[in-house]
């Protein structure tokens, strides 16, 4: 059945017949195939697929329904944003890494600015306040992301309510970020020095109530997937990856934990004050889609902890400040509230236009140039809802990026596609995928 | 090659008020003692490979972080020691930056490995030449470094050989040039789609 597309031209192939599926009569195209008498089929599937996580393209060699070879092709959601930085400064970067794993923006951006923290050898002059709230931010984002990856992840093994169940607990989360940052995504929030703005009135209050709904609401997911035995068929002994695949793979994350090395940066390379806290490291031995599942089900839970430990600080904390003390870095206006929500500080303004020329003139040059970062290459890692979630980030003492590169957990763990999958039926490299939870935001940059 | 975004010429840097813009300075060679576990790591290193002061170019401690610069002849030898007697078992891919100035050796990949055993992490930082931008491949030392060596190669045009398919993989196959080089230039590209063409937009509208 070969249909004739106006703006995809047929290809000429060296080997075998090429088929193209746009719509139509699947058991046409199912005799089709069989009066070929070839056993070994190549599908193209994605990357515009339904189950395959974003735009992702899997190129599987199927021999009837086993996979013999299978490929992953990325770079459809490519944006260049590591080059854009180069022509940004320090600070706008921000606004460029929260888009790249766009279910986790908050570790971008902490990955970020811890990097520029240590190129200017400030790390210890971030206020606690700060690192608290970039704690509390983090492992909420944490649950956010958890929740989609479980939440999709059932879905694409055709599992409809838990997505239900997940997202509206996402819900909770995103309404947590938009009363503190104003946005539910890419907020840009956490930024080179501290963050960007104090939490508002009453936002301790709604994080409690939001721990205390999420914390009764994770339990009916649980519910509705563990001991289901559908959902067990589907996901133990599929997507098996043990610790020496991936070692050499470089795999991070739940991924890593389900083969029982219990690896966590925030436990054993702490950054933002992560000592501080109370918190397990979830492991699994299975080295399965179940292992991975049941590790984000379980990091759910210390996550909730970690957060009502931040509260508990931030209670104490009131008050104190959420950026360094040099003006230079830190941002010179205070945003102030107007009558129309977010504006700016009117005292500021007073004194830089009425009072202060040497004023006028430094928030010009601060807000305009941004300021400068000595030279140097620094690696920084934070844990991300997927792993290892590095920047490398050079500077040659300018106000802009020299050069930053993310090593991005997605990108990394995708490669495991391949071995979690080839053996296996094709019907399984659906929650193999799914379990490694790759962003293609993040994957492509 | 494109021009800048929005009519700029040259870099389009914001900073030059002034020519208050400060040159790159390539760090020189830290001195012994490294501080932290640099010095067990170095010693261990020499101790396990002989050839140690000929494979290591120099050895850098800035900010807490120790960069070992490697000779691209003796990249695979030394990972290898790493990896197995120094027991860095994880390399958490390649990334490449380009210095234009450094006459010789303009292009650097820098590998950051991890040792989970020791809780330990270095950086292997291998220099060429722009003309002769050939590294050896370390994919079969660690093989989640294919899809970070292919990314490498994709933007900066670092030829990784033994790699087992170095192609592109974040840009279109037939793209031309290397887009993370300082050389190539941030601009828009015409988008075809369906047949029509939408130009790129440092040609929509002039900004000068």
């Amino acid at each position: 059945m070969t249909t004739f597309d106006p703006y995809a031209p047929s290809r000429d192939t060296t080997e075998g017949k090429v088929f193209s599926v746009t719509g139509g009569d699947w058991d046409a195209l199912v005799q089709d195939i069989g009066a070929t008498k070839e056993e070994r089929v190549v599908v193209n599937m994605g990357p515009q697929h339904p189950s395959t996580h974003g735009v992702l393209r899997l190129v599987l060699e199927l021999e009837g329904e086993t996979i013999t070879e299978a490929r992953a092709g990325i770079g459809y959601l490519h944006t260049g944003i590591e080059k854009n930085m180069e022509y940004r400064n320090w600070t706008q970067g921000t606004t460029f890494v929260t888009r790249m794993d766009y279910l986790g923006p908050l570790h971008n951006e902490t990955a970020y600015c811890l990097a520029i923290e240590k190129l200017l050898g400030i790390t210890d002059d971030v206020p606690e306040r700060a690192s608290v709230i970039r704690v509390m931010m983090m492992e909420l984002n944490r649950i956010s992301s958890h929740m989609v990856a479980l939440g999709t992840g059932a879905l694409e093994l055709g599992a409809i309510s838990p997505m239900f169940f997940a997202f509206r607990e996402r819900e909770t989360v995103l309404e947590i970020f938009e009363m503190i940052t104003g946005l539910r995504m890419n907020m840009a929030y956490i930024r080179p020095g501290g963050v960007q703005q104090d939490l508002p009135e009453g936002a301790l209050t709604k994080i409690r109530d939001g721990v205390k709904l999420m914390r009764k609401n994770f339990k009916e997911n649980a519910t509705l997937l563990i001991g289901n035995s559908i959902w067990m068929k589907r996901t133990q002994g599929i997507g098996y990856l043990d610790l020496a695949g991936c070692t050499t793979l470089g795999i991070t994350g739940p991924v890593l934990r389900s083969t029982g090395m219990p690896w966590d940066l925030r436990k054993v390379q702490p950054y933002c004050g992560y000592e501080n806290y109370n918190f397990d490291v979830v492991t699994a031995d299975t080295c399965d889609v179940y292992g991975r599942f049941l590790i984000r089900m379980n990091e759910l839970e210390q996550s909730l902890r970690i957060i009502e430990q931040c509260v508990d600080k931030l209670e104490k904390l009131k008050g104190a400040p959420v950026m360094v003390a040099d003006k230079k870095i830190a941002w010179p206006a205070q945003l102030a509230m107007g009558g129309d929500g977010l504006g700016n500080s009117l005292d500021h303004i007073r004194q830089i236009m009425g009072t202060s020329m040497e004023s006028l003139i430094h928030h010009f040059k601060l807000v305009t140039e941004g300021f400068h970062v000595p030279a140097g290459q620094v690696y920084v890692a934070i844990e991300s809802p997927r792993g290892e979630l590095g920047a490398s980030v050079v500077s040659d003492g300018g106000t802009r990026p020299y050069r930053v590169h993310f090593r991005e957990p997605s990108f990394n763990n995708l490669q495991a596609t391949a071995a979690m999958s080839e053996g296996g039926m094709v019907a399984d490299i659906i929650g193999a995928v799914a379990s490694i939870d790759p962003v293609m935001g993040g994957v492509d940059r | 090659m494109t021009d800048g975004m929005f009519g700029a010429k040259g870099t389009g840097d914001t900073s030059g008020y002034g020519g208050l813009v400060r040159k790159a300075s390539t760090a020189g060679s830290s001195e012994r003692p490294y501080g932290s576990y640099f010095d067990d790591v170095a010693d261990d290193l020499e101790r396990a490979y002989p050839e140690f002061s000929d494979a290591i170019e120099r050895v850098v401690v800035d900010r807490g972080e120790i960069t070992l610069h490697v000779k691209r002849e003796k990249l695979v030898e030394v990972a290898l020691i790493l990896r197995d007697s120094l027991k860095f078992e994880m390399c958490m891919g390649v990334n490449g930056v380009h210095y234009p100035d450094q006459t010789g050796r303009e292009l650097h990949a820098v590998y950051p490995l991890l040792s989970m055993t020791k809780n330990q992490r270095i950086r292997l930082e291998v220099s060429v030449a722009d003309g002769d931008a050939h590294i050896p491949s370390l994919v079969e030392v660690w093989a989640g470094n294919n899809w970070h060596e292919r990314e490498t190669f994709d933007m900066f045009g670092i030829i990784f050989d033994g790699h087992p398919g170095l192609t592109r993989i974040l840009m279109p196959d037939d793209w031309e040039g290397h887009p993370q080089r300082k050389d190539y230039a941030l601009g828009g590209i015409a988008v075809e789609y369906k047949g029509a063409t939408t130009p790129p937009p440092s040609e929509r509208r002039s900004y000068k």
